[in-house]
């Protein structure tokens, strides 16, 4: 169990009033909050040690150095994997997923060839392959989603018709934003690779919120973001499996990432520097490994079981109210602490003003799931997601502030 | 319930959110435009039948929330019978209600719009069913997004 009043002292944007009401905060599917040892390291950093990494001589560049290079190994840590030169620098997970489309994709894809992705995918894991199918003459086809009680969960039947020799890349989520659907992602990666497809995981809505080992998942690229999991925003990470980093070129290219440069070209540095072209963001990187540090201070397990006592508390709790559509897996299904839903008659955006007005933070409309989104047939849905920092109580603030919204509305 | 609050979802919003008027497709239309807000995901299309300048009839078709569908709604009654010229008026007066929350005494139904201006991520749905139309009148092929107009 959590000491969750505890976790809560260590997050100081917590204890604010909105609209006159304590701010309940249950939009961490978007950005999580930052707890004080992440903020510390950014100031730490611009105070102290602020300098440009891998160039300089002088005493403040290798601090800075040593601290962007610690967090790199220190991140491959939190995801078990075997070299932290298998962790690249990004913006965050759709920087990540755009690197393999543009320099796997370019390299590796051709006429024939099958990109498989699933139905239930954020935009970020869906246009980035759209555009390398359309650039290289490859089909892209998508795993099915199941409905009833088992909604949102992939269609594994199906795979095996979809998994063929010519399914050349699976890129899939590890959890749905939308559907809190938690796939089997070791499955499907070794299902994956019994065709010799390469796999690709955006993790952004797991890697801070339960255990993650890519080597346990078999994986071969990973995408996160920072912001997500307590981290600051504008840093990310693209894990790839070592032997296929060093065959692949940058797609970013400039300054950092080569050996030598002549007028007629340039040959690269292996990774990860290959694919950090210019100044990285060397301060969030950093506080990004202090973000790693933070949770597994608690236990990403312990997160995890928190995580889904809040969101079938919620399920529970919300399906006490007239007229709501629960979306998503429920009874028996892995799933995560989100839980989305609708109501007939009131629209997703009028639920949010009103809840804003009790100081509840919610998400509404399609998530970057328009596609999903006219699946489920649906124009949008509210979403309230949960993090360490979420009691019970909260839930029944916003089941509270939903009641009040559909007399309003509905009467 | 707060006075902002209040004063955003009057009972006339209300009203036309519960029961549109001129809802549905228009087969007698000349003229029709799509408006599509990407940030969250609501959509209007207006249907016109133009007779010269004059906007003989008109009805909307979308999904979004009560702002969107009930600005759609009480456009389309205050549109009709209306010519182009006089539509641009409207929608700039509208405009001017929705941004600073000062609605003119004459301007009828409009002013009840008055509220949005305290929530500015809400304009967008306001002025929704308006661009549509705007653009119908136009006769421009090009869809409208609130990405792309000003609000």
């Amino acid at each position: 169990m959590l000491d969750v009043n505890k976790i809560r002292a260590d997050f100081p944007i917590l204890h604010q009033q909105v609209n006159g009401h304590p701010l309940v905060y249950l939009d961490n599917g978007a950005t999580a909050q930052k707890p004080r040892r992440v903020i510390d390291a950014l100031v730490h950093y611009y105070e102290r040690d602020n300098s440009n990494v891998h160039r300089g001589l002088h005493a403040l560049s290798m601090r800075a150095t040593d601290a962007y290079e610690g967090a790199r190994a220190r991140i491959a840590k939190f995801i078990n994997a075997a070299d932290p030169a298998e962790v690249i620098f990004t913006r965050g997970t759709t920087e990540s997923i755009n690197l393999v489309a543009h320099s796997w994709g370019h390299a590796h894809l051709k006429p024939g060839d099958v990109v498989l992705t699933t139905e239930i995918e954020h935009h970020s894991n869906l246009i980035p392959w759209q555009q390398a199918a359309r650039a290289s003459g490859a089909t892209l086809k998508y795993v099915p989603f199941l409905g009833g009680d088992a909604e949102g969960g992939l269609d594994l039947a199906a795979l095996d018709t979809l998994l063929t020799p010519q399914v050349k890349l699976f890129a899939f989520t590890h959890i749905s934003n939308t559907l809190g659907t938690i796939n089997p992602a070791a499955e499907l990666c070794r299902r994956a690779r019994a065709v010799g497809a390469v796999t690709v995981i955006d993790a952004a809505q797991s890697v801070g919120h339960m255990p993650l080992d890519v080597r346990a998942l078999g994986c071969d690229f990973l995408a996160f973001s920072g912001h997500k999991m307590c981290g600051p925003t504008g840093i990310g990470v693209l894990y790839g499996r070592r032997a296929l980093l060093d065959k692949l070129a940058p797609d970013e290219t400039g300054g950092g990432i080569v050996v030598s440069v002549t007028y007629e070209g340039a040959t690269w540095k292996p990774a990860p520097e290959r694919f950090e072209a210019g100044t990285p963001n060397v301060a969030d990187a950093i506080a990004l490994g202090a973000a790693c540090d933070y949770l597994d201070s608690i236990g990403r397990d312990q997160i995890a079981a928190h995580d889904a006592v809040l969101a079938q508390v919620a399920m529970e709790k919300l399906s006490t109210l007239p007229g709501i559509r629960i979306i998503g897996p429920r009874t028996g299904a892995a799933r995560s602490g989100l839980v989305s839903f609708a109501f007939e008659g009131v629209h997703a955006h009028d639920i949010v003003t009103f809840a804003d007005e009790d100081g509840v933070a919610l998400r509404g409309g399609h998530h970057c799931n328009q596609p999903l989104m006219r699946k489920l047939g649906l124009t949008s849905t509210t979403r309230a997601s949960f993090y360490l920092y979420n009691t019970e109580q909260e839930i029944d603030a916003l089941v509270a502030t939903l009641r009040r919204t559909l007399k309003f509305f509905i009467g | 319930m707060s006075a902002d609050l209040t004063e955003l979802y009057q009972q006339v919003i209300l009203d036309h959110n519960r029961r549109p008027r001129n809802r549905g497709k228009l087969p007698t239309a000349n003229r029709v435009a799509h408006g599509d807000n990407p940030s969250c995901g609501d959509q209007c299309s207006v249907y016109l039948r133009l007779d010269g300048d004059r906007i003989a009839e008109i009805t909307f078709d979308g999904s979004g929330c009560a702002i969107s569908q009930a600005s759609a709604s009480l456009m389309t009654t205050q549109l009709k019978g209306k010519t182009t010229a006089d539509a641009q008026k409207l929608y700039d007066e509208f405009h001017t209600i929705v941004t600073t929350g000062q609605a003119p005494e004459e301007i009828s139904d409009l002013g009840a719009f008055a509220g949005v201006h305290a929530f500015p991520a809400r304009i967008k749905c306001a002025t929704l069913g308006w661009h549509a139309a705007l653009n119908a009148i136009k006769g421009d092929p090009a869809d409208a997004t609130t990405e792309t107009h000003k609000d």
